[in-house]
């Protein structure tokens, strides 16, 4: 099943992996160290964030370096600019019903 | 006439909830009235050109509103509220959930927490959407998403036709 941008981003560790990731491409090595957490834990983390597209690895010699993908938060915000606009829609829908209601009292 | 009104519109997506407040320009019993019974929902709450259609609404704890958006070609989405707190005129909450149009619930969920205070003749409404996980809250964008294509220059056209 494909992950929830929302579940990635839910958890505290993958919230500091992906700040840690918007200063410097990271590998699985090091992100384990920093956060002093087992490689096991850490591999655990990364598929739940590649799998949201959060992070794409690149291969550099024998390493996989990690980097953050801007891009797919911004489609994220993106979505949310959306919801917001429809909300704002309904709402000036509702003030004009209750200008009516309100006109229709006089 | 109504841009001086406070809306605000906040995400906090590591506790997937989404906080809105808005304000409205009448009485803080009219307001309640406009979110909490059908016919009056029923001509607002879907962005135009869509429409709301309430079966029916049992507006007390435990009880349930049962409606459906409908596109412009006629395609329903339907969903059911289940009223879990009531303070008239003031509080009230709901677990919103989709369902098919024999009303059989698609689980899970979300939370809406609704909250109502009047200063000066404005009733601020504050309203908390608390979602187990981001594709729920992606589909309740979905159900919105063709008035949202549709250009503002129709939506003004419509307008009018509610008052």
């Amino acid at each position: 099943m494909k992950q929830d941008i929302f579940q990635a981003i839910a958890d505290p560790t993958r919230r500091a992996i992906l700040t840690l990731l918007t200063i410097q491409a990271l590998t699985p090595n090091v992100m384990a160290e920093k956060f002093d957490m087992s490689r096991q834990a850490v591999s655990k983390h990364i598929k739940v964030l590649h799998e949201c597209e959060l992070i794409r690895p690149e291969q550099s010699g024998r390493e996989i370096y990690y980097h953050f993908n801007a891009k797919k938060m911004q489609e994220f915000d993106h979505w949310l600019a959306q919801f917001r606009q429809n909300w704002k829609t309904q709402f000036n829908q509702l003030d004009e019903v209750l200008s009516t209601i309100k006109e229709h009292k006089k | 006439m109504k841009n001086d009104l406070l809306f605000d519109f906040n995400v906090d997506k590591a506790a997937k909830t989404v906080y809105i407040t808005r304000e409205f320009n009448a009485g803080q019993a009219l307001v309640w009235d406009a979110f909490t019974k059908a016919e009056l929902l029923d001509q607002w709450v879907a962005p135009a050109p869509m429409r709301a259609k309430t079966k029916y609404m049992n507006f007390e704890v435990g009880g349930r509103r049962f409606y459906a958006m409908i596109s412009p070609d006629g395609q329903e989405r339907w969903s059911v509220q289940e009223f879990t707190s009531i303070t008239p005129k003031t509080n009230f909450k709901m677990y919103n959930t989709f369902a098919d149009k024999d009303e059989n619930r698609e689980l899970p969920g979300s939370e809406w927490d609704y909250n109502f205070s009047e200063q000066n003749g404005i009733t601020k409404v504050d309203i908390t959407i608390f979602n187990e996980s981001f594709e729920r809250l992606e589909k309740l964008l979905e159900g919105f998403k063709i008035g949202f294509t549709m250009s503002l220059k129709n939506l003004e056209e419509l307008l009018p036709s509610l008052s």
